[in-house]
């Protein structure tokens, strides 16, 4: 077992968390990160589709990477991903209609997100299947955390609530509080993104990257 | 002609590429460093917009809309469009190389990976879904010719809005900026302000 969880394979999953973040270090990926987090349930199944299918992505392109022809590789790869989309989505529409609704095209558009074809690139292409697939979960929660991050803030102040739910008191907004209606804004995502980007190289400015 | 007009102007300004969906937010970010190469690479996706997006239109409406002996195909347009626009930009690239050598040199690693631009994904993905509105709406698409002034509107909005981060992060090459904001944090914030701009366009009519 000791092999499973070796230094290397360690440092695959480990490292995109926080100082190889896909969002924050590589800035992969952004687009869905800015349309869908107004709210913060649509960020988190965002976020695990986009896991699920790195993930996936990763193994199967890995298992193949001795079969695929070098000169129509990115086509192969982007199949491979695009039948993946097509499960996650067809499977999102069956159990979470709503939020699938409330996704709309950026669902599909996960087969042009950057991370996918950065991660099959970079590391799928050129490493053993149990490294892939490790490396692609980490990505992926890396990338789902930002969203997470990004999705709170912006509907806790954007709309006073989470998941839906009211969770700032009626005795505040009978105070004069009132909710920050530019967080529901695209742009603000822009800002906030910026902001936790900067934050981020902050808290890491001493750590070699 | 009225309507055509009105989806015109509107996918420029109103429903932009980058300020109201964010998409080819990437290569935007990657590339806006100087003016010559992203007016280059927004040509290019223009014309790659221009071409890939009536071709999935008819795709759409001709062959996965219950065109194959009454199925319904739908489920199918994913790998096809990305087919569609992967097969497009090779051919693309290389009619380009043929007749165009200076350009080709000029793009270079841009023409192929425009393939993954979410920009182009996107706007087939949303042509997809603005078939089904019904035809008074301002953001109908009914035929090829919609498509094609759709994917133009859309190309020329991406490129206005790739030349004139381009321009502003020109002149912020000489400003002080705080440390941890150096590069993408301070880029992310320049966006966000022209965002705000853009968002006066909304509700424009024509």
């Amino acid at each position: 077992m000791g092999k499973i969880f070796s230094k290397e394979n360690k440092a695959a999953f480990l490292e995109p968390l926080n100082l190889n973040n896909p969002i924050a270090i590589q800035i992969l990926g952004i687009c869905s990160a800015l349309a869908v987090t107004a709210q913060l349930e649509p960020a988190i199944v965002m976020g695990l589709s986009v896991t699920v299918i790195v993930a996936f992505s990763n193994l199967i392109v890995s298992l193949l990477r001795k079969t695929i022809p070098n000169r129509i590789r990115i086509i192969v790869q982007l199949v491979v991903v695009a039948a993946l989309v097509t499960i996650v989505s067809m499977l999102l529409k069956a159990v979470a209609y709503d939020v699938s609704v409330q996704l709309s095209v950026y669902v599909g558009l996960i087969i042009t997100n950057c991370i996918l074809m950065g991660r099959l690139e970079a590391f799928a292409m050129t490493h053993g299947p149990w490294a892939s697939l490790l490396d692609g979960i980490g990505s992926g929660l890396g990338y789902a955390w930002i969203l997470v991050v990004v999705g709170f803030v912006r509907e806790l102040l954007g709309s006073g609530t989470l998941f839906g739910l009211r969770v700032i008191p009626d005795l505040c907004y009978k105070a004069g509080y009132v909710d920050n209606g530019m967080m529901v804004m695209p742009a603000m995502a822009l800002f906030l993104l910026g902001g936790i980007i900067a934050l981020h190289r902050y808290l890491n400015r001493n750590k070699n990257m | 002609m009225e309507h055509a007009l009105n989806l015109f102007i509107r996918s420029i300004f109103v429903d932009n590429m980058i300020f109201a969906s964010f998409l080819g937010m990437c290569s935007y970010l990657a590339v806006s460093k100087n003016v010559k190469t992203s007016f280059g690479l927004g040509i290019a996706v223009t014309f790659v917009l221009v071409v890939t997006c009536p071709v999935n239109y008819l795709l759409q409406t001709r062959v996965l809309d219950g065109g194959i002996a009454g199925q319904d195909l739908t489920y199918l347009s994913f790998i096809l469009f990305i087919a569609v626009i992967a097969g497009i930009t090779q051919l693309v690239e290389m009619i380009v190389e043929r007749f165009s050598p200076s350009l080709y040199n000029a793009l270079g690693i841009f023409l192929p990976l425009i393939a993954v631009n979410c920009a182009i994904m996107g706007a087939s993905l949303f042509m997809q879904q603005r078939i089904g509105l019904p035809e008074t709406s301002s953001q109908y698409i009914g035929g090829v010719g919609d498509a094609v002034i759709y994917a133009l509107g859309s190309g020329i909005g991406w490129l206005l809005a790739i030349v004139g981060l381009a321009a502003i992060r020109e002149k912020m090459a000489y400003t002080n900026v705080p440390k941890a904001f150096q590069g993408l944090g301070i880029t992310f914030i320049t966006v966000g302000l022209m965002a705000m701009a853009f968002m006066c366009f909304s509700g424009l009519k024509i």
